[in-house]
């Protein structure tokens, strides 16, 4: 049984919580705007986002570089959770919309009397929180169950979820469907009561982000340290076998993918409030390819790999839609090619082979072995 | 009784007032009325006014630049930041900041669109009058009857006749008098129009409380004899026609398909690049037609067929340098080259981008492939669509010839079934996989010539396909042509039957849905590789 974490990487979490939860809000609300050292309401909110991404990615690394399952559909589950939160946001705006309905604007605009079913309870904040777990997580079971139960793996697999998502989409896009359509929710006014753009709720959105992300990498490095964790990573390596071992690999996979979808969907429901708007969009395919680069580039079969990347490949796009848009897709494309060829095992396993090349020092076992290559035909 | 009252109101309000009587400001303040249903009938009573300003308030009523100044009293039209008045037509100068446009929903806006659509009965234009004249078709404003009298009698152009008739054949089905509700719906058995169907079709159901839509017995007959003999002329042609347009987008999914049933299905590579070979292929379609417009005028019905080695030979050419610079690093790494190759599509769509814009940019349909067949009911077969469907068959049936029957073509299968006894045999396998990838990636040029002909051509255009393609080689199952073949044709004609019950969006996510749960009872697809390789 390995150590959950080494102490010294337990000081190195409380240190990032520490900056997170008091320094960071502090120098957000405490100091005035003309401070130098005063955080902007733009460097929070971009923040909270980037961590919401960071569970994303981590929850992707559990189930592709622990488990050898490449999902193309976990944007999927990352806009439902926003969208179950985003219903409850919509319900806050109460009569304060364009049409001063007590409906949300758009279902004014489609000339609908009375809510759908499916949107009964949700101005309920518990009810709320309870979808934003549920619904991500029952699909996730049902499209797990079916997909694993039926042996598809590999390429298929990332194909089939990769319909998925765009088949939601396509689905979403559609008024009558009773999400809003092509402008999806939108002009979101509070949460709880309290106006939602006032520096205390963006700071306390934020603060949860962290807190969660900092919890969802405890959990995470609980589950692969675990022995379900060797078993994950066995099935990535030698799924046939384990099965003749006696195993029951789906179980494991469907466990894995579930909390994987679970974990996606909670970041969801945190970043929507962050950054005022979920549509459709969010379900693209080409967006749930980008998390398994952000995966990809920090390094998978590691933990803090697939963090350091979302914020990465998403500081760089932050820096590059502004600076150079056009270059924007060049600079991902050539992500995506040149990490896959040349680091396989992206920033983490640089840092590990730098290391290892240091004299005087052994190399660092945490980092796990390369990646398995996957037997075709 | 009030409405035939209020009809006769309209029909004297057009006798007797002169033609420089000008709008009741009044008449347009109801607009702003929190109730949508006084605000609808204020525009009904606008639109039977038949006044020059009415076209444009109710223009700036749906584009919500409209709105109310002095507390209510006064409608003002701002454009640019400047008022006019709504009524009068006079400047106002610049708009208040505190100005705010009244907002309109759906249901008004429909309304809005048919008024406007009656007024535009009068333009001089025909193709306007028609166009005006079938919007009218689905309206349920029965007050703008007089004005299509009117049009009708004015009107010179047998076609825009013919339309217009039909339209004040449905609009008459509002009025209060059950005989001429009869009429109108034995009139209407002469229209073909689909929206007719649904007009008749809700006459003679009931609503959800049990009781008739239409309350008079003669009606009911009337209309479900009109009815009757509308399915009974269309019915033949429209199962046709659904068969035509299934084979039509099947020979379209073919052709995206092909190409990735051979490097996906024979190789193994999942190339998420292919949707752009697509592009490229459309786009140096486009580039022929240039060249052939600037140098080469007299034969420029001809560029298409020009265009079709073009295409194969660019992309076939890209294809290759791409397997050799990159994807035969990543054999036996499927998941790897997956990412690789969406890497590469990125870059692609982005130098596409670079290179022509983001716009779409215009090819046009040479001389023989536009127009096309008219049917009975309206429908019209186009050329273009027909070509494809041959050019498929052609294609489809090439790739067989190549496959089967050449020398190539048997060291693809060898290396396919066994790599390492090819090779030992003497096989190059590197040459083969090169050439084989090559060939795909050709193909998939040759795709985009053909939907360069039907569609919009963008950078993005690959992306469009590129899930409907790997759905149709998933299903069809790998390394089988004829599975893929059966796929796309079967999935096109699901999707085209589907259509006219669910709507295209509905059908394409029920056809996706399909093929989850396909794939769910048969992981294989359709056509399994039995033996070893099966387990890919």
């Amino acid at each position: 049984m390995t150590r959950l974490f080494t102490p010294k990487a337990w000081t190195a979490i409380f240190a990032v919580a520490a900056v997170l939860v008091v320094l960071l809000p502090t120098l957000h609300l405490a100091l005035p705007e003309s401070h130098p050292l005063h955080v902007s309401s733009f460097w929070i909110t971009l923040l909270g986002k980037f961590m919401c991404y960071a569970v994303v990615a981590l929850a992707m690394d559990l189930i592709w570089g622990y488990t050898g399952i490449l999902s193309l559909g976990q944007g999927l589950f990352f806009a439902l959770g926003g969208y179950a939160f985003g219903m409850y946001l919509m319900r806050q705006i109460g009569r304060d919309g364009v049409y001063k309905s007590d409906l949300p604007d758009f279902m004014v605009f489609l000339d609908w009397k009375e809510l759908p079913w499916y949107w009964v309870g949700t101005d309920s904040f518990l009810w709320a929180l309870v979808l934003v777990v549920a619904v991500p997580g029952l699909l996730a079971l049902a499209f797990g169950f079916f997909a694993f139960r039926s042996r598809i793996k590999g390429v298929y697999f990332s194909i089939i979820t990769q319909a998925l998502t765009y088949a939601a989409m396509l689905a979403f896009f559609r008024n009558d469907m009773g999400f809003g359509g092509n402008n999806g929710f939108t002009d979101f006014k509070r949460i709880l009561g309290m106006p939602i753009t006032s520096p205390e709720m963006r700071t306390a959105l934020f603060v949860l982000s962290g807190l969660y992300l900092l919890g969802a990498l405890v959990v995470a490095r609980w589950i692969v340290t675990s022995k379900m964790g060797r078993v994950l990573t066995a099935i990535r390596d030698q799924e046939s076998r384990l099965m003749f071992l006696g195993y029951r690999t789906r179980s494991y996979k469907l466990v894995i993918w579930t909390i994987a979808a679970v974990m996606s969907g909670i970041a969801g429901a945190l970043y929507v409030p962050q950054v005022g708007i979920i549509n459709p969009g969010e379900m693209s395919p080409a967006n749930s390819i980008e998390i398994a680069i952000w995966a990809a580039v920090g390094g998978r079969g590691t933990l803090v790999g697939p963090i350091l990347g979302a914020f990465a490949v998403n500081g760089a796009k932050t820096w590059f839609t502004v600076a150079y848009p056009e270059l924007w897709l060049y600079f991902l494309g050539l992500l995506f090619v040149l990490v896959t060829l040349f680091l396989p095992r992206g920033l983490a396993g640089l840092a590990a082979t730098v290391r290892a090349r240091l004299p005087g020092r052994p190399a660092a076992k945490d980092v796990q072995a390369p990646v398995a290559q996957e037997v075709v035909s | 009784m009030f409405q035939t009252l209020r009809l006769l109101a309209f029909a004297l309000a057009f006798l007797v007032a002169p033609a420089w009587a000008a709008l009741d400001p009044a008449s347009v303040l109801p607009l702003a009325d929190e109730d949508p249903d006084v605000r609808i009938e204020a525009i009904r009573k606008l639109t039977a006014t038949q006044e020059p300003r009415v076209a444009d308030i109710l223009g700036a009523l749906s584009n919500e630049s409209l709105g109310l100044i002095d507390d209510g009293r006064r409608a003002v039209i701002v454009a640019d930041g400047r008022m006019t008045d709504a009524v009068t037509g006079a400047a106002l100068g610049a708009a208040p900041a505190s100005f705010e446009p009244l907002m309109v929903n759906n249901r008004l806006r429909g309304e809005i669109d048919a008024a406007l659509a009656a007024l535009k009965l009068a333009s001089p234009d025909a193709a306007t009058r028609l166009a005006a004249a079938r919007a009218l078709q689905g309206s349920d404003n029965e007050g703008l009857l007089p004005i299509v009298q009117q049009a009708i009698d004015k009107e010179t152009d047998p076609e825009v006749k013919g339309v217009l008739e039909l339209s004040a054949a449905s609009l008459a089905l509002r009025n209060p008098d059950p005989a001429l509700r009869a009429k109108a719906a034995a009139d209407l058995a002469r229209s073909n129009d689909p929206q007719v169907r649904q007009v008749l079709s809700a006459l003679v159901g009931k609503g959800s409380d049990g009781t008739y839509a239409e309350p008079d017995e003669r009606v009911r007959t009337a209309a479900q004899l009109s009815l009757a003999e509308i399915n009974r002329r269309l019915f033949s042609t429209e199962i046709g026609l659904a068969a035509f347009t299934g084979l039509s987008l099947g020979s379209i999914l073919l052709l995206a398909a092909l190409g990735l049933a051979i490097t996906y299905g024979l190789m193994g590579i999942i190339n998420m690049a292919h949707g752009e070979f697509l592009m490229i292929g459309a786009y140096t379609t486009y580039l022929t037609q240039g060249v052939f417009r600037q140098y080469l005028p007299a034969a420029f019905d001809w560029y298409v067929v020009a265009a079709l080695p073009a295409a194969f030979i660019v992309t076939a050419v890209i294809g290759m340098a791409l397997e050799r610079g990159v994807l035969r690093w990543l054999y036996g790494r499927p998941l790897e080259t997956l990412l690789t190759t969406w890497g590469v599509s990125l870059l692609l769509i982005q130098a596409c981008r670079s290179l022509f814009g983001a716009q779409n940019v215009e090819v046009e349909n040479p001389a023989w492939l536009s127009g096309g067949i008219a049917i009975s009911g309206g429908y019209v077969i186009p050329f273009n669509r027909i070509a494809i469907i041959v050019f498929a068959l052609l294609v489809l049936a090439a790739v067989w010839l190549l496959i089967n029957r050449t020398r190539t073509g048997l060291f693809v299968r060898g290396v396919t079934q066994n790599r390492a006894m090819a090779s030992c045999t003497g096989v190059p396998t590197h040459r083969v996989d090169m050439l084989t990838f090559g060939l795909g990636s050709g193909v998939a040029g040759l795709g985009g010539v053909a939907l360069s002909q039907i569609g919009n051509v963008g950078p993005d255009l690959g992306q469009a396909y590129i899930v409907d393609s790997f759905m149709v080689v998933v299903l069809g199952g790998v390394g089988q042509l004829a599975g893929t073949v059966i796929a796309a044709f079967g999935l096109g004609s699901i999707a085209k039957f589907l259509e006219p019950l669910s709507g295209a969006v509905l059908a394409k996510i029920m056809v996706l849905v399909f093929i989850i749960l396909f794939i769910q009872k048969r992981p294989q697809g359709l056509f399994a590789l039995k033996g070893r390789s099966a387990e890919a």
